[in-house]
């Protein structure tokens, strides 16, 4: 558990940092807030012959609110996220989900670009990320593009990103006044790697009814997926009691997680729906802003 | 009650609530560890493991280590001459012979794991590296995990034995048939207990260091025992005991499993001696969880008998204990002990219990705080709980029916054979029934039995009582030099050891209160083999019973020295002299102080030799809610009541009851060694193995008794440091049974995962 050895290098632009990783054909590896790639590193389950840290490069940091949504800058930290009172009232569904993250040091160290990029379907970034339509901007050698979110996640810690590719912020559309949200996990321990999570949100329309119904879920597959059984289920329809029983059944019915030393198949489908429907009675209890 | 020892001390300090005097060093960040010292030149080891659980050894090719950068040497057993040399027991029995462990591995793999190579390397990151340079080829053997399946012998551990059962003890008492031909009830059930580590926080390590001009072998790192590792050592390297010394710093925490003597421990030393360097290995947590002892993986089959009103009869079935692929050292105590101890604080006249030690292809075992008590223990508090809802009894009344008296003791527990050296053992002191009603007071048991099995906002409620005793102060000896510093300050050099626990503030309290001295001039010195001739150290909660009556024993001494000094000092006979407060005085009102006699450079060795344990016992209470939508318990309330003869600081055992209770319920709940089938281990770091955090459960309530003093030392004191742990799984597990009790639920198999819980509940649903 002691690391491998490797380069290091922290350049003071994104050109010199995509560079870096252009000559290192695959085996560099970007270094962010480090709470991933370094234990990673330490089991020598990678071994890198460069990181590239991306401590030095401007601009990688900002957390924007405008009428066109919010844009958070890849470096930005999760500590940053739950600091930040625009972010409550502009995309309250990520400070809710990110105080799930880890714990207190990780939280201050780990970065919302990192997240993505490791891609563990264990994460909430990812599933928030699929929730909300996010798109992820990159820069690589071929130039800068959008992912959308729902592109990126390709399999457990694998994404659509190329081997030279930065991510440099993340994009959320506009929040709707009358969208509710909720987040929901369950972890052995607060902290620990879900054994199950599910990110929602809907917003109401005039006739108290839910539309544009998200829902999306953490640890339950190789990647963040959505529920979309769970999601038609109760388009268009009152959150009550017997829509919440409604999309909580589609949900298990519709997953197939795996079973791991920490909690057996049969478990995580059943807990799907169990936190689906406590996310959506939480969210059916806000009031609107 | 009063201590019983007599006048001699002014008791300021014993029973008090004294700040540890180890904690200023800690909290500021002083300790020194192992990791903290480093030798000029040193080398750093790096073991490669088998990743093959069961396999003959064709060859190992260490060819690539070698060139890979900073790699000094590498060592195979090829490199060891003669037979590979195995460990001792501690305890040995006639039978467990064979199954001593090697300190590395020659013709074949029993374990995953297994040192098969030792790297040595400029630095610890480049040993590592060259752990990828050491090729084994090795011829797959069938793998046994399951204790009940290696019994079989269709796959042998050990050609030469032809068995895979190490041993098997019998405990015994009365006519066990016969009670149970006269029983009106009997309760029967298959439990089971999860394979565990003790996991210190401080992996393990050592620094060995070879000075070839004197022929002598200095190891850093030593923890629990360090004169037995000693004594060890010396016979393996075929030198003196004198040769050899084992050297105790700071030691981030034991619980049995710590300091004990490893295969790694030899391969370091011997690595120094043969290249003449020091040589420094600290284990990472991954090869940690692999390689230190493992424990308390162990299954039964046993029943009780009652008479109608549910007065206990006899107790009779088997245990089934996997204890891995060798037998280390104290491999058999967990076994032993829970074939003797399970009968707990009751009277039970009538027993007979076969404990199995199987060997498998897993991890080999050794002790865990409480070995094999807390095994013994929810076994039979679970059998408890269901014999008092099949005969109608009340949950308490039941235990408290037969629960011991201060009438009975001491009382004898059931014997055990084969026997290693304490067959026989007895309760020495105490009414079991005191604690327990202390505990029901304190629990609230009245309120909240109203509790049980309610569903309130969304959570079952259900509470439970479990009583345990606790065997402490293990033998034979412990020894304490004690010396009249010049400026009239004590120094104390213990023969036990420091492993968190807080010896050097106990220790100082009993000199200070014996001496009548202030504890700040007492400075304790403790754990290396260079501060005294003879010692023994601390396991089996031994440090304050056997380790502080030696310190009273060479605190009399000093005195009857500073007595003699004192009259030669003022022409007087030694009778004439009293001594108080640390002032030898006459009746004219002429007076010697201690520090005036330290010219005569006083010094005695203080020892106390005792070989019956003492028992501390008492009663814990739980009270659980259970989520069925995720399976998630949680701990509301926790309560233990024990009586521990004579407090010494109430705060350090606070602390140990604390420490332990929390400790237990990472065994209850989440932690858990997981081997597939292959005999690999799926738990590779602390986000798989999940011990419990400070902000996880509830302060723990404790509260202690010093009702009946111990009658076999001094102090009046028991062993303490495991008793907190010993209920746990037993008490919160029926508290969860008593939540479920709407379903029918009874859990069998520990850890209560939510994922189980959950499990339990939908399918007592399902068949309802």
């Amino acid at each position: 558990m002691k690391l491998p050895q490797f380069d290091y290098q922290a350049p003071t632009s994104l050109i010199e940092a995509v560079a870096l990783l252009m000559a290192g054909k695959g085996d560099a590896r970007p270094l962010s807030g480090g709470q991933s790639i370094l234990p990673v590193m330490a089991f020598r389950l990678a071994e890198p012959s460069l990181l590239v840290d991306l401590r030095n490069i401007p601009d990688l940091r900002a957390i924007e609110v405008s009428a066109a949504g919010v844009r958070i800058g890849a470096m930005v930290r999760w500590r940053d996220i739950l600091d930040n009172a625009q972010l409550k009232d502009a995309l309250p569904l990520l400070p809710e989900a990110v105080d799930h993250v880890a714990h207190y040091q990780v939280r201050n160290r780990g970065t919302i670009g990192g997240s993505l990029a490791h891609a563990d379907p264990a994460s909430e970034m990812p599933a928030v990320a699929l929730a909300l339509d996010a798109v992820i901007e990159v820069v690589g050698a071929k130039g800068a593009r959008d992912i959308a979110a729902a592109d990126l996640f390709t399999g457990s810690l694998s994404t659509s990103l190329s081997h030279d590719e930065i991510i440099v912020a993340v994009r959320f559309p506009a929040w709707p006044a009358t969208r509710r949200y909720a987040f929901e996990e369950f972890a052995r321990r607060r902290g620990d790697f879900a054994l199950a999570g599910v990110a929602t949100c809907y917003d109401v329309d005039a006739q108290g009814h839910a539309k544009n119904v998200r829902v999306s879920a953490l640890s339950i597959a190789d990647t963040p997926i959505r529920l979309k059984a769970a999601e038609a289920a109760i388009e268009g329809r009152a959150i009550d009691a017997d829509a919440i029983k409604a999309a909580s059944a589609a949900a298990s019915a519709e997953v197939d997680p795996a079973g791991d030393i920490h909690a057996s198949a049969r478990y995580r489908k059943a807990l799907v729906g169990t936190l689906l429907g406590r996310a959506l009675t939480r969210a059916a209890a806000r009031t609107a802003r | 009650m009063k201590p019983h020892h007599g006048a001699h001390t002014s008791n300021s300090y014993i029973g008090a609530h004294i700040e540890r005097v180890e904690d200023y060093r800690f909290l500021r960040g002083e300790g020194k560890y192992l990791d903290d010292i480093s030798r000029e030149g040193q080398w750093h080891a790096a073991f490669a493991r088998s990743q093959i659980a069961h396999g003959k050894i064709r060859s190992i090719d260490v060819s690539k280590a070698l060139a890979m950068p900073g790699v000094r040497a590498v060592i195979t057993a090829a490199d060891i001459e003669g037979d590979i040399p195995t460990i001792p027991f501690r305890r040995p029995n006639p039978t467990i012979g064979p199954y001593a462990q090697p300190i590395i591995a020659r013709d074949k793999v029993r374990y995953f794991g297994e040192p098969i190579a030792m790297i040595l390397a400029d630095s610890p990151e480049l040993a590592e590296d060259a752990l990828q340079g050491v090729v084994a080829d090795i011829e797959q053997l069938p793998v046994m995990i399951d204790c009940k399946r290696a019994m079989e012998d269709k796959s042998l551990l050990f050609d030469v034995t032809g068995s895979n059962l190490a041993s098997i003890f019998n405990a015994d008492k009365g006519d066990v048939d016969a009670a149970f031909a006269s029983a009106d009830f009997i309760i029967r059930d298959q439990l089971s207990t999860q394979r565990q580590t003790a996991l210190p926080m401080e992996t393990r390590g050592l620094l060995a260091e070879w000075d070839a001009k004197n022929g002598k072998l200095t190891v850093s790192g030593a923890a629990k025992l360090p004169f037995f590792n000693r004594t060890t050592m010396a016979a393996m390297m075929n030198l003196p005991e004198t040769a050899v010394d084992y050297i105790e710093l700071d030691v981030g925490g034991g619980f049995g499993a710590r300091g004990e003597f490893y295969p790694e421990d030899f391969l370091v030393a011997f690595g120094a001696r043969k290249f003449d360097r020091p040589v420094k290995w600290i284990e990472d947590r991954r090869e940690h969880l692999m390689a230190i002892g493992h424990s308390r993986e162990a299954s039964c089959d046993v029943e009780l008998a009652f008479s109608k009103d549910g007065v206990m009869l006899g107790m009779r079935g088997d245990l089934f204990i996997n204890i891995g692929a060798y037998v280390r050292p104290n491999g058999m105590t967990p076994v032993r002990n829970a074939a003797q101890f399970m009968s707990g604080p009751y009277r039970m006249p009538a027993i007979h219990i076969a404990a199995y030690a199987c060997v498998t292809n897993k991890t080999p075992a050794g002790t865990y705080r409480g070995p094999g008590r807390y095994e013994g223990n929810f076994f039979i508090e679970r059998l408890i709980d269901q014999a008092a809802a099949g005969l109608g009894v009340d949950r308490l009344e039941i235990r408290r029916r037969n629960l011991l008296t201060h009438e009975e003791m001491p009382y004898p527990l059931a014997t055990v054979l084969p026997s290693d050296g304490r067959a026989d053992t007895q309760c020495d002191s105490g009414d079991y029934r005191v604690c327990f009603d202390a505990c029901v007071q304190e629990a609230n048991w009245a309120e909240k039995s109203k509790l049980q099995g309610k569903l309130i906002d969304g959570r079952y409620h259900g509470i439970a009582i479990g009583c345990f005793i606790e065997g402490g102060a293990s033998g034979p000896q412990e020894n304490a030099r004690m010396v009249l510093e010049k400026n009239g300050d004590i120094s104390l050099f213990a023969g036990s050891s420091g492993i968190g626990q807080g010896i050097e503030t106990i220790l100082a309290q009993i000199a200070a209160d014996y001496l009548e001295i202030p504890m700040e001039r007492i400075t304790v010195f403790h754990g290396s083999t260079n501060l005294l001739k003879k010692g023994w150290g601390s396991y089996g909660s031994r440090a304050t019973v056997m380790g502080g009556s030696a310190v009273i024993d060479a605190c009399k001494k000093l005195l009857a020295l500073f007595r003699i000094s004192a009259a030669k000092r003022l022409g007087v006979e030694p009778e004439a002299i009293t001594i108080a407060e640390g002032v030898a005085r006459l009746a004219d009102g002429r007076s010697v102080p201690l520090a005036e006699v330290a010219s005569d450079h006083l010094e005695v060795d203080g020892s106390f030799k005792n070989q019956t344990p003492t028992y501390t016992y008492g009663s814990a209470f739980a009270h659980v809610a259970v989520d069925p939508g995720t399976g998630h318990v949680d701990v509301v309330d926790y309560v233990v009541v024990d009586d521990v003869g004579r407090i010494i600081n109430s705060m350090t055992l606070h602390g140990q009851v604390m420490g332990a209770a929390v400790q237990g319920f990472g065994s209850v709940f989440s932690e858990e060694l997981i081997y597939n089938e292959e005999g690999q281990l799926l738990v590779g770091s602390l986000a798989d193995y999940l011990i419990p955090t400070a902000s996880d459960y509830p302060v723990v309530r404790c509260v202690s008794m010093e009702q009946f003093p111990s009658p076999t030392n001094p102090l009046g004191a028991k062993g303490a440091g495991e008793g907190g742990i010993i209920p746990v799984g037993g008490v919160v597990t029926n508290a969860v049974a008593n939540a479920l009790s709407s379903f029918g639920v009874q859990p069998k198999t520990l850890p209560l995962t939510p994922s189980r819980v959950w499990e339990m509940i939908e399918d007592a649903r399902v068949r309802a």
